[in-house]
């Protein structure tokens, strides 16, 4: 049996207005030492104004084996792109 | 900093066979196409147990590179000196979490590693087996062997191993500071009394060689280098990342107006590079095997570390327990 505290996945905001980012992990006894820990170990130059902690046994992700049936659906439907439809120049504002 | 390439030492990576080799064949062509393998993706054992080695060797020798320099922190010469010592330390500390974490994605433990860096199973980087005698080896430390790790660390950003070459961008981006202060107090050193230059001397003399191994063998001894670089793991040999080193260090001595220790050392104009001297490989396998002036001041170091701070992991498991039976008494 692992002696090892859980494993939390950490979010950092890096600047206001923008969207959490993984950044990577560590391991901490309980949340609130996580949100601690990644203060101390991914933002010691300002890279944060927000933090994310969860543990990493909580998320759930897709199988990389399965990436094929669950993108490959998208891939031919290329009108779903404005780029896919010609106009002719002279119409503007398009 | 970095460990040296003692990725594959002794263990050469076997290649699959049977119903595995169409997976592998998958695999190296992903790799070709310069994909990124993650953690979860299909890979060979054999690529899986390279890297568990070569990460934790890297993490390791951030968290023993941590012990020559807090060497110096309660007497470097100034609060500025002592503010960015301090900062680097933990900047290294850093570097080794970021590390572990990256191995841990290929099913190692992070317990099973302190335990194998503990037991002395564990390599790390031979650099940090020499002491720091003098104020004069922190500068030397930050311009030589941090100089060296970036120059080893640069092309592992590229890693095929998508863990490892993020937390190598992170790294790579904190370490450029690491080698500049180094190169300031040198610079500071030289400009600075007879005394202070010949200390900046005595510290170029002792750390040149121990930097210069840091590369690792040479490429003629490194047999396991074509695997890694099949796989990507590796970018450039042992000899051509040491040579880049020295070509770029032996003009920044020039500016200090210090001695490289190599009477053998000259410029080549035909090939456009510095030639040094025969390394004493023997003193780097020494070291290596733990012969070197400060391998077990190293690991005791770290193994009263480990048992001191017994009691806070117990007090903080013990908190978090008594917490979380709180709030679901509260429920």
């Amino acid at each position: 049996m692992s002696q090892d505290w859980p494993l939390y996945e950490v979010f950092i905001r890096s600047r206001s207005g923008l969207e959490h980012k993984h950044v990577g992990s560590l391991h901490a006894a309980d949340a609130r030492m996580a949100i601690e820990h990644a203060r101390d170990v991914y933002t010691r130059r300002q890279e944060g104004v927000s933090i994310w902690v969860v543990r990493s046994a909580d998320i759930i992700a897709s199988d990389p084996e399965e990436a094929d049936a669950l993108f490959e659906p998208a891939r031919d439907k290329v009108y779903r792109h404005p780029t896919f439809y010609s106009i002719p120049e002279e119409v503007k504002n398009l | 900093m970095y460990t040296q390439a003692l990725d594959t030492h002794g263990k050469e990576p076997v290649p699959p066979a049977g119903e595995t080799g169409a997976l592998a064949a998958r695999f190296q062509a992903r790799i070709d196409a310069d994909e990124k393998i993650e953690p979860k993706d299909w890979m060979p054992d054999a690529y899986r147990q390279t890297l568990i080695r070569q990460i934790s060797q890297h993490a390791h020798s951030e968290i023993v590179g941590m012990l020559p320099e807090g060497n110096w922190i309660t007497r470097a010469p100034t609060l500025r000196r002592k503010a960015v010592l301090i900062a680097k330390v933990q900047d290294e500390g850093g570097h080794g979490m970021y590390l572990y974490s990256a191995a841990e994605t290929l099913g190692i433990a992070r317990e099973e590693m302190i335990a194998q860096l503990l037991s002395g199973a564990a390599k790390y980087s031979s650099i940090f087996n020499y002491p720091t005698l003098t104020w004069a080896d922190i500068g030397a430390i930050g311009w030589l062997v941090d100089g060296a790790a970036i120059m080893n660390q640069i092309p592992i950003c590229r890693c095929s191993f998508g863990p490892y070459a993020r937390a190598m961008v992170r790294i790579c981006k904190e370490e450029s500071f690491h080698q500049r202060q180094g190169f300031e107090i040198m610079l500071t050193l030289a400009q600075g009394s007879h005394a202070q230059r010949a200390m900046a001397q005595d510290a170029l003399n002792r750390w040149w060689w121990p930097s210069i191994m840091m590369f690792g063998p040479s490429d003629a001894e490194s047999k396991h280098t074509a695997q890694s670089m099949r796989w990507k793991i590796k970018r450039f040999s042992n000899d051509e990342l040491r040579q880049k080193f020295i070509d770029v260090t032996v003009p920044q001595a020039h500016f200090l107006g210090l001695t490289i220790p190599d009477h053998e050392l000259r410029w080549d104009e035909a090939s456009q590079h510095y030639r040094i001297g025969a390394i004493d490989w023997d003193e780097f396998h020494a070291v290596l095997k733990g012969s070197g002036p400060c391998n077990r001041e190293r690991l005791e170091a770290r193994r009263a570390a480990h048992a001191a701070g017994q009691w806070v992991r117990e007090a903080a498991s013990a908190h978090a327990e008594k917490e979380r039976q709180r709030a679901s008494r509260a429920a």
